[in-house]
C-alpha cells in the first residue's frame, strides 16, 4: 500500500540554480565561507597583479628575431628573445667546435632516449645495464671522436646541456652500484665492514656537495703519484657518484629493512649463498620497493650537477652565465635563466610525475 | 647417533678450523679489508707527503694564527684583515650560523603555510600554492640564487632611487636598509623580558599540566602565554621610559647610512634558501597532514570535542610524528645548502675556506674544517631532533 507522504513521482524539483554548473562551482569551491572568500579575492589579486605584465614582458612587448641588443634595451621593450636566438647554440653545447654541433645534439637525443626508454618496466634487469654500458660508449665516442673520421674534441671543450646530462647519468651509473654496497654492506654481520659503510655514509651524509667537490678537484691531484694526472672532469665525476652514491645506500637500505626476515630465513633454508640469496631473493624486491625514493634521488641528484660550476667546469648553468657575460649583452638574465630553467624543469618534472605514476603502478598489488 | 658422538661433532665443529666456517671466514675477510684500506691509506698519504713536499708547501694548522690579511664585507664580531686566519673562520661560521638560523625560521613559517594552503578546500589557493611549490622543487637551487642575485644587482635601482615600500624600509641594488629602534640598551631590555616572558610561559604550561593531572582542573595556558609573552616586553619598554626613536637608514651621498643593511649577497642566499626550502617543507607538512586518518577527526568530533581542539589535540600530534625527522632533514639540507653562497659571494665558511685554500696552498687542512664544521653541525641537529622527536613519538606501552 502506498504512503500518503510519498512525493507524487511526476514532479522531478530542479536544485536550487546557485548551487548548479559554474556558479554552483564557484560557490562551493571558492566562496563557501567567509575566511575562504578573503583567500579567493587575495588570490586573484595576486594573479591580476602577476599575469597581464608578464604576458605583456614575454610576449607582446617582446624583442623577437636577429636583431641587436640596442633594440632589447628601448624604452618599453619587454623580453628580449633576440638574445636567445644569438646565443641558444653557445648555451646548450659551449665551446664545442660550431661546425660539429650535431654531435652533441645526437648525444642530447641519445641520453634522453635511454631514459625514456628505462622508464619501461619490461626492460628492468640486465639488459637496462647493457643498454646503459653500450649507449655511454657511444656517447663517449660522439663526444671526444677521434675515430670513425671525427675530428677530435678534448673534453675542456665539453660544455652545455650535453655536459650536464653526462655528468648526472654517468653519476648515476657510477653511483648505483656503488650504493648497492654500501646498502648490503651496512647491513652486513661483518663488524669491519659495517662500521666502514656506515661511517662513509655519515660522513659524506654530514658535509655539504660543495665540499666534496672542492676535495676531489683540489685534493685528489695531491693524492695521487707525481706523474700521473686525471681529468678535471673525471674527479669531478668521482666525487659527484661517491657523494650521491651515500644518499642512494639510504634510500635502498630502506627498501632490505622492509624485507620480511622469513625471506632471509627461507633462502637460508634452501642452502643458498649469500650472493645467491642477495642477488635472487632480497636485492629484487628491496629494490622494486624503493624505485620511487630513487628516482627522487635521481631528481636531486640531476638539479645538483649545477654545482660543478664552483669547481670551473661548463655545465649548462656555466655556459648560460657565460653567454650573460658578454658585454654586449649584459643584464638580459631573464632571458637566459628561463631558459634553462625551462630545460632542468622539464628533465625534473618528468621524473617526479613518472615516480609518482611509478609508485601507483607498482603498488596495485598490495592497495586495498 | 648417540649422545657422545653428536656431542664430539658439536666441539669439532665449534673448536676446528675450517674454511668452510663462516666465522673464520667472515674474519678474513674482515681483516682483508683493513688491510686493503690501511694499505690504501698508506700509499695514498705518503703521495701526499711527497707532493706537499715537492711544493714545498706547509703542514698542519700552523697557519690558523697567521695574519689573513683579507678583507670580510660582512662580520659580526670585530675582524680586520690584520686578524688571524683562525678568526676569519669564525667570522665565516657564524655567517653560515645566520644565515642558516634566519633562513630555516622563515622557511618553516612560509612552508607551513604553503602546505596548508594547499590542501585548502578553495581550488585557486591550492593550485597556486601547488604550481609554486612544483616550479620551485624542480629548478636547481644555484639557478635560483643566480636569479635573485640578477633581480637585486641588475633590476632593482641604486640607492638615490631605492624602492621604499614601507617608511624607512629601502631597497635597492646596494642591499636591503631596514630601521632598528635607536636605543640600544633599551632593545636588549625588551629582548630579555621576551625571553623571561617565554621561560615563565613554559613554566606556567609544565604547571598547568601537573594540576591537570592530579584535580582534572584545566587552566587556559594559551591564553596566559599570549598575555605574558605580549605584556612582558611592553612593560619593560614602559619602564625604560618607552624609547620611540628607531635609527632610520637615510641617503647620504652615494649610499646609506643608519639602520641595518642586508647586503645583496645576504638577502640572495636567504630569498633562495627560503623559497626553496619552503617547497619541501611544504611538502612535509602535506603530507604529515594527510597521514592523519579522516576517522581520528571523526571519533574526536563524536567525542564533542571543537574543531579548534581537534586540531591542537588529535590532528597536530599525530602529523607531528610523521613531520619531525623529514623537517630535521630538510633543515640539515638548509644548512648544507648555505654552502651555495660562494657561488654569490657572500662570506659564509665555505668561501672564507676557499679564500684561505687559495692563499695558503693548504687545501688538505681548509677542507678539513669545512667538513669536520659541517659534520658537527650535522651531528648536533640531528641529536638535538632526535631528542625531540623520541618526546613526540608514538609511546607504546
Amino acid at each position: 500500500m502506498p504512503s500518503e507522504f510519498q512525493a507524487p513521482a511526476n514532479v522531478t524539483l530542479r536544485p536550487p540554480v546557485a548551487s548548479l554548473g559554474p556558479l554552483g562551482w564557484l560557490r562551493a569551491n571558492l566562496f563557501n565561507s567567509w575566511p575562504n572568500t578573503i583567500l579567493t579575492l587575495l588570490a586573484v589579486w595576486l594573479i591580476v597583479r602577476v599575469v597581464p605584465p608578464v604576458f605583456n614582458w614575454a610576449i607582446l612587448d617582446a624583442v623577437t628575431g636577429q636583431q641587436s641588443a640596442a633594440a632589447c634595451r628601448a624604452p618599453g621593450a619587454g623580453a628580449c628573445w633576440s638574445f636567445l636566438s644569438e646565443k641558444w647554440r653557445f648555451i646548450l653545447f659551449g665551446l664545442y667546435p660550431p661546425d660539429q654541433h650535431w654531435r652533441p645534439a645526437l648525444v642530447v637525443l641519445l641520453i634522453v632516449t635511454m631514459l625514456i626508454v628505462s622508464c619501461d618496466r619490461r626492460l628492468w634487469g640486465w639488459a637496462l645495464a647493457a643498454i646503459w654500458l653500450t649507449g655511454l660508449a657511444v656517447v663517449f665516442l660522439l663526444m671526444a671522436g677521434g675515430i670513425f673520421g671525427l675530428p677530435y674534441v678534448d673534453d675542456t671543450r665539453w660544455g652545455g646541456l650535453p655536459l650536464t646530462l653526462i655528468i648526472s647519468v654517468v653519476g648515476m651509473v657510477l653511483g648505483f652500484p656503488i650504493a648497492v654496497a654500501l646498502a648490503l654492506g651496512r647491513r652486513s654481520e661483518l663488524p669491519v665492514v659495517r662500521a666502514l659503510c656506515i661511517g662513509f655514509i655519515e660522513l659524506v651524509r654530514g658535509v655539504p656537495l660543495i665540499s666534496v667537490l672542492f676535495m676531489a678537484s683540489v685534493m685528489i691531484p695531491l693524492f695521487l703519484p707525481r706523474d700521473v694526472t686525471i681529468d678535471k672532469l673525471l674527479r669531478a665525476e668521482v666525487g659527484y657518484a661517491l657523494f650521491f652514491s651515500a644518499y642512494l645506500a639510504e634510500a635502498i637500505r630502506g627498501g632490505l629493512q622492509a624485507i620480511p626476515r622469513g625471506q632471509y630465513e627461507a633462502a637460508d633454508s634452501l642452502g643458498l649463498t649469500y650472493w645467491q640469496k642477495t642477488s635472487k631473493i632480497i636485492l629484487p624486491q628491496a629494490l622494486k620497493l624503493v624505485i620511487a625514493p630513487m628516482v627522487n634521488n635521481f631528481i636531486g641528484q640531476f638539479k645538483d650537477t649545477s654545482l660543478v660550476i664552483i669547481i670551473g667546469i661548463f655545465d649548462l648553468m656555466m655556459t648560460a652565465k657565460t653567454a650573460l657575460s658578454d658585454p654586449a649583452w649584459l643584464g638580459f638574465y631573464k632571458e637566459a635563466y628561463l631558459f634553462i630553467a625551462v630545460i632542468y624543469f622539464g628533465f625534473c618534472f618528468f621524473m617526479s610525475r613518472y615516480s609518482l605514476w611509478l609508485e601507483r603502478h607498482l603498488h596495485r598489488g598490495q592497495r586495498r | 647417533m648417540t649422545n657422545s658422538q653428536s656431542r664430539a661433532i658439536a666441539t669439532a665443529q665449534t673448536s676446528g678450523f675450517s674454511l668452510y666456517d663462516p666465522r673464520v671466514r667472515g674474519l678474513a675477510y674482515q681483516v682483508l679489508v683493513i688491510c686493503l684500506i690501511v694499505g690504501g691509506a698508506w700509499y695514498l698519504i705518503s703521495n701526499a707527503l711527497a707532493n706537499l713536499a715537492r711544493q714545498s708547501i706547509a703542514t698542519g694548522f700552523d697557519f690558523l694564527s697567521r695574519a689573513a690579511s683579507f678583507d670580510i664585507a660582512q662580520h659580526l664580531i670585530s675582524y680586520s684583515s690584520a686578524s688571524s686566519y683562525l678568526r676569519a673562520y669564525e667570522v665565516g661560521l657564524l655567517n653560515t650560523l645566520l644565515v642558516a638560523a634566519v633562513g630555516i625560521v622563515l622557511a618553516t613559517v612560509l612552508g607551513t603555510a604553503v602546505g596548508i594552503l594547499r590542501l585548502s578546500g578553495n581550488w585557486l589557493v591550492s593550485r597556486l600554492a601547488a604550481i609554486y611549490v612544483e616550479v620551485t622543487r624542480n629548478l636547481p637551487l644555484l639557478l635560483q640564487l643566480f636569479f635573485w642575485y640578477d633581480v637585486i644587482t641588475v633590476t632593482l635601482p641604486g640607492p638615490r632611487e631605492a624602492l621604499s615600500p614601507l617608511p624607512g624600509v629601502f631597497l635597492s641594488n646596494r642591499g636591503f636598509m631596514l630601521p632598528v629602534p635607536a636605543d640600544g640598551p633599551a632593545l636588549l631590555a625588551v629582548a630579555v623580558a621576551f625571553l623571561v616572558a617565554v621561560a615563565l610561559s613554559v613554566g606556567v604550561d609544565i604547571w598547568a599540566r601537573r594540576r591537570q593531572y592530579a584535580t582534572g582542573q584545566q587552566f587556559p595556558v594559551a591564553w596566559a602565554a599570549t598575555v605574558l609573552i605580549a605584556g612582558i616586553p611592553i612593560l619593560a619598554w614602559l619602564a625604560i621610559g618607552a624609547p620611540t626613536a628607531m635609527d632610520m637608514p637615510s641617503l647620504v651621498g652615494f649610499g646609506f647610512q643608519g639602520g641595518i643593511t642586508m647586503s645583496p649577497e645576504f638577502v640572495t642566499i636567504l630569498l633562495g634558501l627560503v623559497f626553496y626550502t619552503a617547497a619541501f617543507i611544504a611538502e612535509v607538512v602535506r603530507a604529515g597532514i594527510l597521514a592523519v586518518s579522516w576517522g581520528q577527526s571523526e571519533a574526536a568530533l563524536a567525542l564533542g570535542l571543537r574543531r579548534g581542539q581537534i586540531l591542537r589535540l588529535i590532528v597536530v600530534p599525530q602529523a607531528f610524528r610523521v613531520i619531525v625527522p623529514q623537517l630535521t632533514s630538510e633543515f640539515l639540507n638548509l644548512t648544507k645548502n648555505s654552502s651555495l653562497a660562494v657561488a654569490v659571494g657572500y662570506p659564509d665558511l665555505v668561501s672564507i675556506a676557499n679564500t684561505t685554500i687559495n692563499q695558503t696552498g693548504q687545501a688538505i687542512e681548509g677542507i678539513s674544517i669545512i667538513m669536520a664544521v659541517y659534520l658537527t653541525i650535522s651531528l648536533l641537529v640531528s641529536a638535538f631532533m632526535n631528542w625531540f622527536n623520541k618526546r613526540v613519538a608514538l609511546k607504546e606501552r
